[in-house]
């Protein structure tokens, strides 16, 4: 197996050199921390007033951990660590409450984040002579600009048409030969079943490489796509708290993902005491980002749920290996690479008037694809017997609910009474979608 | 004015039956009916001899339901009368949201339901041009 680097000594350096580099970072991002309002307040409590109180890696254990809340709390600014000048890129994701939440980064900043990226692609043995079409969106969703800029780095061509238009995306594939996608793996088998009727052939492109995340899949997945297409598709796992996609990545032996750990402290936890757990235990995953100066976060619970491989990797990469994502530990719902809180829902339905108490939300496969069907009671009181007005209910529901949560949902309207009514803490969510 | 029953109803099998036995158990006579269908759901319009206590039973059942004006006409069953009335509604430039006929009397008389935004304006105008507008006599024709 050919194994290629982008920077051979950062990736295979011993444990102790990338322990040392990790504390001597954690102790520069405490000390940008410790300018964040939020933190400041935060680590005054447990004493850490100077990074120099951090002594060792196990110090970070005293530190406590930083949830979504603590950034919707702190929104827009109490995060900020940096003069606003030195700022250079926002991003920003849509809060389950209304409230977003934002990550500032500085040149240095994404110039870190950019070179993890490069450090991926080259591990799957992509590389200069690849032309590279990135289906992940653009703008503030991070998948996209990241790959866009990981990839330039390396030289690639890239395409940067963003996500959805099927038919443009297999003109392009075809007239520019592309090599590489970066793509959702439940996007790429809807290309699949698209191909015929753009009379394009698997045989007519140039494919190599897959680069795919955003949403959890499984094994079997990976292997269907490899199959229907003849190329390898890689898994790949991010999140903007973290910078954005490359956090880490698999290399040519597709056997969990190099998490790239002079640039993140990785811990597993249990999701209900916040225990620490072990290498090789499934838990929550806690990352503490070595390279942002921008917006330092410190253990940051990301509610996903995998382990840390114990076995070193025939790559000969010292960094260690996560797991595929094998749930969450919220109730957080990934829609065709769209991350969505029923909340979000529930807050856009319950504020229309005409909508009654109660609602459901749906989840279906259309195809390959992921359908959101949204299931509201109709308000009995401010029924007027009118069929335009149902029709206009039905497309605010769907307009609100599409600047909320950024996916176009269906909507189905209900007789007052009929839908499902839970004890306690409601239910609402039915995931009728089958495992590919 | 004549009333008309509308009633939210999903579209799976048993809830127009479920309408029904409301109606039956309230001894309500159903007139006529039609549905606009939505997919998922319809809206089912009833014209019946107690429109109040349709409305009522349906509301305590549940229902979403609501009472609405509606212009019944009727027409001479016979060629030409149609047209004449839809002259009427060309020439007061008022549009028709909705309508449904039926026939009540084989070869002589059939009643015109009509769904307006303003239904009095041009019910003045219709019951100038010799139509006849029903009220309460709809239910017990």
């Amino acid at each position: 197996m050919e194994i290629s680097f982008w920077n051979k000594q950062a990736e295979t350096m011993d444990r102790l050199a990338l322990e040392k580099i990790q504390l001597q970072r954690l102790k520069e991002t405490i000390s940008y921390a410790l300018k964040t309002h939020f933190y400041k307040n935060r680590l005054e409590k447990i004493g850490l007033k100077s990074p120099e109180d951090i002594k060792n890696l196990s110090d970070l254990k005293k530190i406590p951990y930083t949830t979504k809340d603590d950034l919707r709390e702190n929104y827009p600014k109490g995060l900020l660590a940096v003069a606003p000048e030195e700022v250079v890129r926002i991003h920003t994701s849509s809060g389950t409450t209304g409230i977003p939440t934002v990550i500032y980064y500085s040149r240095e900043d994404l110039n870190n984040w950019t070179e993890n990226l490069a450090r991926g692609i080259v591990a799957t043995g992509a590389g200069k002579k690849d032309v590279f079409q990135n289906m992940m969106s653009y703008g503030m969703f991070t998948g996209g600009l990241g790959l866009h800029y990981g990839a330039e780095k390396v030289g690639m061509t890239v395409i940067p048409i963003g996500g959805g238009n099927t038919k443009r995306q297999i003109q392009l594939m075809k007239d520019f030969r592309t090599t590489v996608l970066h793509i959702t793996p439940s996007y790429l088998l809807h290309i699949h079943s698209r191909l015929e009727e753009c009379a394009a052939r698997v045989e007519d492109l140039a494919l190599k490489k897959a680069f795919i995340g955003a949403e959890p899949h499984s094994e079997n997945t990976r292997k269907k796509i490899e199959g229907l297409f003849n190329i390898d598709a890689y898994n790949s796992y991010g999140l903007s708290e973290m910078n954005g996609p490359g956090v880490a990545f698999e290399c040519v032996y597709k056997n969990g993902m190099h998490i790239w750990e002079d640039g993140y402290i990785t811990e597993i936890i249990d999701p209900k005491t916040g225990i620490v757990l072990g290498e090789g235990e499934e838990g929550e995953v806690v990352f503490t980002n070595l390279i942002r100066k921008a917006t330092p976060l410190l253990r940051y619970r990301t509610r996903d749920l995998a382990f840390i491989y114990k076995d070193t990797c025939p790559c000969g990469r010292t960094h260690r290996r996560l797991s595929r994502i094998t749930g969450r530990s919220d109730d957080m719902l990934i829609v065709n690479g769209v991350n969505v809180f029923p909340s979000q829902i529930e807050e856009v339905v319950m504020r229309i008037p005409q909508v009654g108490t109660n609602y459901q939300i749906c989840l279906e496969k259309d195809g390959a694809l992921d359908r959101l069907i949204v299931k509201v009671e109709i308000y009995s009181k401010l029924f007027s017997g009118d069929i335009k007005e149902l029709d206009n209910l039905k497309s605010r529901i769907k307009e609100d609910l599409r600047a909320s949560i950024i996916i176009n949902p269906h909507i189905e309207l209900h007789e007052p009474g009929s839908l499902p009514v839970f004890e306690g803490k409601a239910k609402r969510v039915v995931d009728n979608r089958i495992k590919l | 004015m004549a009333k008309e029953v509308n009633i939210f109803i999903e579209n799976r099998p048993g809830r127009l039956r479920s309408v029904a036995a409301i109606l039956a158990e309230n001894d309500i006579n159903v007139r006529t009916m039609t549905l606009q269908d939505r997919g998922e759901f319809g809206l089912m319009k009833l014209i019946v001899d107690k429109p109040e206590k349709a409305d009522l039973a349906l509301k305590d059942k549940g229902f979403a339901s609501a009472l609405k004006d509606i212009l019944a006409i009727i027409l001479e069953d016979k060629p030409g009368s149609f047209n004449r009335l839809m002259t009427t509604f060309e020439n007061s430039k008022v549009n028709i949201l909705d309508a449904y006929g039926f026939v009540i009397e084989s070869s002589k008389k059939a009643v015109f339901c009509v769904e307006v935004k303003e239904p009095d304006n041009i019910k003045h105008i219709l019951q100038k041009e010799g139509f006849d507008v029903l009220e309460e006599e709809l239910y017990e024709f």
